[in-house]
């Protein structure tokens, strides 16, 4: 495990290109913040790591084995149960026990619930809770704090830093301020612009790496 | 992949998972037939397979843009793509759990809804077996076309009629088989070749179904 590089990368959205030249490089127990206006291309940054689509120009390290990707969309079941739904994702991943992924998240008196009677902070508690059951090194979370109160918020904090602490990486689209040393990496710079197909417009690429 | 299939069928089974739809669809086919053609049983043992299978394959049709639908629509396909099983494995799971929940009970209860249609006794077992021999690949090449139309808002129709052509040949030797069984003819080429179409299905479908699945999640 050597950390997550992206090197020169140029993603599109629907065939429009947002970003180029994203060049970062994350080693093994630290985090990276993307900040950005909306629409800059944050998520579609992250599926393009997360493997889910291919990039336009330049290459991620490593491939998708090693990466967990949580979106908006958290892929829990409705008329699934707590423990059900994480069950299925623990299984699916080979972890053994889901007791740890519950606990992190306060969800031990909910686990009997069905995702559809869960509230928005809960539900949320829930898609963060099948990043542990993962197990894997790199986390990417798409605005993880959405819907979550101040108590949420350090909770996650806290996963987020044990999973640091074991020499995972994560990166997050977020604009809350989470208390976790992180780099910050503002994807203004990055932006294509003329994106929409004027004259002139597409090449202008923004300079440099960030550090 | 079994604990995605069991998922699947889990979710089929509960409140919503239209597991029943197809069912009754079918019910519904052949219980009207009698009324729109006539009672006579002359007219309708001749016709009985035919419906019974087309009653099927409809039936199939009916459920198959939910397979990747739902999945896409709640995250849980970009997640399965991420997971450390290969998406062969997801499209044969799930072209499985489809199988289980309209494909299985349809063949289960084509030999009580024949009795309906008048079609003759030996025929009833036969009906049964090219159903069971048979849906699995309507099953199959339904999930490849839901695959194929993941992406797409409305992508039913899309998916009905890019599906229906490669239904064809499964109708004819299925329908082909249920009726020389219950002519008590002899039936080993048409089976075997209904056998031949679901087992080239399994053995190549599910690679394309995660081929467009990739292509599907861009």
């Amino acid at each position: 495990m050597s950390g997550l590089v992206a090197s020169d990368l140029a993603v599109a959205r629907g065939g429009v290109p947002l970003l180029a030249g994203v060049t970062f490089d994350v080693a093994p127990g630290r985090a990276l913040i993307l900040t950005g206006r909306n629409g800059i291309g944050k998520t579609t940054l992250l599926r393009t790591l997360a493997g889910l689509q291919p990039p336009l120009a330049g290459r991620v390290a490593p491939g998708g084995e090693h990466i967990a990707y949580g979106a908006h969309a958290d892929g829990m079941k409705a008329t699934l149960s707590v423990a059900e739904n994480l069950g299925f994702w623990a299984t699916l991943h080979g972890a053994g026990d889901i007791a740890p992924a519950l606990a992190a998240f306060d969800l031990d008196d909910l686990r009997d619930r069905a995702a559809q009677h869960l509230s928005a902070g809960q539900r949320r508690r829930l898609g963060l809770a099948r990043m542990l059951l993962t197990g894997r090194d790199i986390w990417l979370l798409d605005e993880p704090t959405v819907s979550l109160d101040r108590a949420s918020v350090a909770r996650f904090a806290d996963a987020v830093r044990a999973h640091l602490g074991r020499g995972g990486i994560a990166v997050l689209a977020t604009h809350v301020e989470l208390g976790i040393e992180a780099k910050g990496l503002d994807l203004e710079r990055y932006r294509v612009t003329g994106a929409t197909g004027g004259p002139g417009g597409g090449d202008i690429f923004a300079e440099g790496a960030v550090e | 992949m079994i604990r995605i299939l069991s998922r699947d069928v889990a979710l089929a089974v509960r409140a919503g998972g239209g597991f029943g739809l197809s069912l009754a669809f079918f019910l519904i086919v052949v219980v009207l037939v009698p009324f729109g053609v006539g009672p006579e049983t002359a007219v309708l043992a001749p016709i009985a397979p035919g419906i019974l299978w087309l009653g099927a394959l409809l039936a199939c049709l009916l459920s198959l843009d939910r397979v990747f639908a739902l999945d896409r629509e709640d995250g849980a396909l970009d997640l399965l793509a991420t997971a450390p099983v290969p998406l062969e494995g997801v499209a044969l799971a799930k072209a499985g759990a489809h199988w289980l929940t309209t494909g299985l009970p349809l063949s289960l209860a084509a030999p009580f809804l024949a009795v309906l249609l008048g079609l003759p006794a030996p025929g009833h077992l036969w009906l049964a077996v090219s159903l069971l021999v048979g849906t699995p690949a309507l099953s199959l090449i339904g999930t490849f076309g839901a695959a194929l139309t993941v992406g797409l808002k409305r992508g039913g129709l899309l998916l009905s009629l890019l599906v229906l052509p490669l239904y064809v040949p499964t109708l004819i030797f299925g329908a082909d088989v249920a009726r020389r069984g219950a002519e008590g003819l002899a039936l080993g080429p048409p089976l075997a070749l209904l056998g031949a179409v679901t087992a080239g299905c399994v053995a190549l479908l599910p690679f394309a179904t995660a081929a467009a699945l990739r292509v599907s999640l861009r």
